[in-house]
């Protein structure tokens, strides 16, 4: 064993991605000699001019009013070109459905008729909107931006943990990742041949303009913030900058007869899709919450007036609820009629007596989480709960079944993570994100890696303590034998022919 | 360009250049008080504080007695260190930087950097460590960082016009403060001081030839034509930015109200006579001051929708 990964143990039962007990695997291969011929106070010395970048460059997200630098792993997350195919094709699939699922509740629900799911399960959502019911989106897409969570499991089959299609984010932290790793590690990143991420802003930009209502030759496209003491504010400038749109607070818009403006120094100025980051509930005072500053009073008339698009489209969230996401297997199926390319996660639904039965016996041994919650809040990990507080939850899990998920206590993989300046394995996730353009879903080849920085912790939340860490999708095939073979067809398209437009490195997959 | 922005960017505009101003009038006051023992620290104090718009409540809320013993040290406090208080350095170069934030993608990446790397000292504590006269060139230094930035790295569009625009107002308003802080204080030599602060003595005696008057020095810090931190320089540089906003197509007189405000005042200065001027210097330059405020509103109706406009304090409008 090398240097550098000397002393790295692995234990317990969680899927490691680097080492196989002491072998390593293939995808590694390259990392591990690069950074062999690194000392660990140089490692150090990178880190600390990595962090100090990160606080110039104002890359921060907000605990409560205080902004703190995204901690970024230098360690890279190196994922194979085959198990990314995988991922992609599940996430293309899912986004899919997702879209199928949400056009059929909002109108005909034949969904509900063929039994696949009770209509109960849908119009009992806090995020079931009828605001939108009957809406027809321009381009027929409500899931413009989807963040699919996945985790790999003990035996390193990806799952899918949880699906977002309300305001996903996070994005900005992979853009940013790559630029910090590659000033970072130059001499490792050379190494390797890695597909690019740069490309998202363009991507999302295309999607929202394809979005565009009818009629609209060149729309105007804006992002919409909450503002600046949002904890992602940063990546809505991010966004905002790199497609060269404005980005907007609810206040400087205002609707005037159906038609959604932004005050300009030169006047009212007609705006035509939002990229809103703003939850359903803040986005409109007439229809939702009354006391919210963040929105424009009249959104959603122009949007159901088909003036105004607004991306993703209002009440998205029923489609995330974690209580939906137990379906999902069979609303897959039951649209696309495919099985599911990436599986969920085992689940109990709390709203049924026989599974409520059998959770409340297992509460010590499973992990509960709230169908609405987000952001790690009010997970209750059973072994690592006191006596009280398993009481505490029995209670509110009798009180409210519906509102409650059960799910074994997943050991989320690990990955080598450089935490007080040693190298240990550290539990990980991983949130891809697909941006459908009306005509195929693409998956940015990347992906959010959030890892608990914690010994054993396996909360990956970054208001809970979490890092990132930058992904890496390989290009082309990792094994020698496949490198080899590589190599002879690359040769052999050298050629100048157009064949070569398809060689490994080619982006798309189309759907 | 989005009112919202526009805004941001005409108060980058001026908070930059009311931390660089407010340096050059503290190195000048506190170098006067150290190299002229016959001077009353607790008066020049107060002239000083009130000059800058700082009023005895002001100072009662930072725990200090406006009519009291005043030290330098406590001014320094309120217009250097203390973030609680709006005046100070730290305090503006905080304002900047949330300007800055608010408005981040449409600064340019070097110009938002720069401006954050200027901030992140003040929350860290770092700031507070730095003592006279030494703050005093950081403060210009990263200014001058920042001002250069943008030159370099902006394009010439409207965005560029408001920072500009506020950068310019500010200049006339801050130098017209460091005049008539001048002529208050009673120390001898005090118009060579603001000379240097301004970076203009070695200009100042090839102008004039060596013939140091200060009546002269007067004149140049406020009426000369090619130096950049004079106060008719910056409210001409500061019409020109109107115009290439505004554009005014009519053949006679101005409709917008701030050109109007900003030319009139320039016209004034420059017709009437010196003696006239400088009879009673202090009265005059708050006179400035308050036509500086009121472009100001006139620009935030017109251009920033009406949105509040944060007015200097003790310039009564």
């Amino acid at each position: 064993m090398s240097t550098m990964f000397e002393g790295y143990g692995t234990s317990g039962p969680a899927y490691d991605e680097m080492f196989d007990g002491a072998e390593l695997r293939p995808p590694y291969l390259r990392m591990r000699d690069s950074l062999d011929k690194m000392s660990t106070p140089e490692l150090i010395s990178r880190v600390e001019a990595l962090q100090a970048s990160y606080l110039d460059q104002g890359i921060t997200f907000d605990i409560g009013g205080e902004e703190r630098a995204m901690p970024l792993d230098i360690l890279p997350r190196v994922i194979e070109q085959e198990a990314w195919t995988t991922v992609e094709r599940g996430v293309q699939q899912r986004v899919q459905a997702l879209e199928a699922l949400l056009a059929d509740v909002y109108d005909a629900g034949q969904v509900f008729t063929d039994g696949v799911i009770p209509r109960g399960v849908i119009t009992t959502s806090s995020h079931f909107h009828r605001q939108a019911a009957t809406v027809r989106p321009a381009n027929g897409v409500r899931v413009h931006v989807a963040g699919i969570d996945l985790i790999r499991d003990n035996a390193g089959e990806f799952r899918v943990l949880e699906d977002n299609v309300r305001v996903p984010s996070g994005v900005s932290y992979v853009i940013t990742s790559r630029r910090a790793i590659s000033s970072a590690l130059p001499e490792t990143i050379a190494q390797h041949r890695i597909r690019p991420v740069a490309g998202y802003p363009q991507r999302l930009l295309a999607a929202l303009r394809a979005a565009a209502p009818a009629g609209v030759a060149d729309p105007t496209v804006v992002v919409l913030t909450p503002g600046v003491y949002n904890g992602a504010y940063f990546e809505h400038t991010l966004l905002a900058r790199t497609m060269g749109v404005e980005l907007v607070e609810g206040r400087d818009l205002v609707c005037r007869r159906g038609e959604v403006m932004m005050q300009t120094t030169k006047g009212l100025a007609p705006v035509h899709v939002i990229y809103r980051r703003v939850d359903d509930e803040f986005l409109d005072p007439v229809h939702f919450r009354a006391d919210s500053m963040l929105g424009c009073p009249g959104l959603i008339d122009a949007a159901r007036a088909g003036n105004v698009t607004l991306a993703n489209a209002v009440g998205n969230g029923v489609a995330d609820d974690k209580l939906v996401y137990t379906y999902m297997p069979d609303i897959i199926r039951y649209y696309l009629g495919e099985d599911p390319v990436i599986r969920n996660v085992d689940t109990w639904r709390c709203g049924e007596p026989e599974a409520r039965e059998e959770v409340l016996d297992r509460l010590d041994e499973l992990v509960l989480k709230p169908v609405d919650g987000s952001g790690g809040k009010g997970i209750v990990i059973g072994p690592r709960a006191t006596r009280a507080e398993l009481d505490e939850l029995r209670g509110k899990v009798l009180d409210d079944p519906r509102a409650w998920i059960a799910q074994p206590v997943v050991q989320l993989s690990t990955v080598p993570t450089f935490v007080d300046g040693e190298l240990g394995p550290r539990h990980v996730d991983l949130r891809p994100f697909a941006v459908n353009d009306g005509n195929r879903v693409w998956v940015l080849p990347g992906g959010l890696t959030r890892v608990a920085l914690g010994k054993g912790e396996l909360i990956v939340n970054s208001s809970r303590g979490g890092g990132t860490k930058d992904t890496w999708v390989l290009a082309g095939p990792t094994s020698p034998e496949q490198q080899q073979q590589q190599q002879q067809q690359v040769v052999q398209q050298d050629r100048p022919t157009r064949s070569a437009s398809s060689a490994p490195a080619a982006e798309e997959s189309e759907v | 360009m989005l009112s919202r922005i526009a805004e941001s960017l005409f108060w980058i505009g001026r908070y930059i250049e009311r931390a660089d101003s407010t340096a050059r009038i503290l190195d000048v006051q506190t170098q006067l008080l150290l190299e002229d023992a016959t001077v009353d620290e607790a008066r020049t104090c107060r002239d000083l504080l009130s000059c800058m718009g700082i009023e005895a409540s002001d100072a009662a809320g930072q725990g200090i007695d406006f009519f009291g013993a005043l030290s330098i040290d406590q001014v320094l406090r309120l217009l250097a260190y203390d973030t609680g208080s709006p005046s100070s350095i730290a305090a503006t170069l905080t304002a900047a930087r949330e300007s800055a934030r608010g408005a981040r993608e449409t600064l340019t990446v070097p110009l938002w950097e720069v401006i954050n790397t200027t901030w992140r000292p003040i929350p860290s504590g770092h700031f507070e460590t730095l003592r006279p006269p030494y703050v005093f060139q950081w403060a210009r230094e990263r200014a001058a960082l920042i001002t250069g930035t943008a030159d370099a790295t902006m394009t010439r569009d409207e965005g560029w016009q408001f920072i500009v625009l506020g950068r310019s107002i500010e200049r006339a308003d801050m130098t017209s403060r460091l005049v008539a802080t001048t002529a208050l204080s009673g120390g001898a030599g005090q118009w060579t001081s603001a000379l240097r602060a301004s970076g203009a003595y070695e200009a100042f005696l090839r102008t004039y030839r060596g013939l140091e008057t200060d009546r002269a020095a007067a004149e140049f810090l406020l009426l000369d034509r090619l130096f950049p931190r004079s106060v008719v320089y910056a409210l001409s540089r500061a019409e020109r930015a109107l115009d290439d906003l505004g554009g005014d197509p009519r053949r006679a007189g101005f409709q917008d109200e701030a050109h109007r405000l900003v030319g009139r005042m320039r016209a004034e200065l420059e017709y009437r006579s010196l003696s006239d001027l400088v009879d009673d210097l202090p009265a005059e330059m708050e006179r400035l001051q308050r036509t500086c405020a009121a472009a100001t509103d006139a620009i935030s109706r017109r251009y920033f929708a009406g949105a509040e406009a944060v007015a200097w304090k003790g310039v009564g409008v």
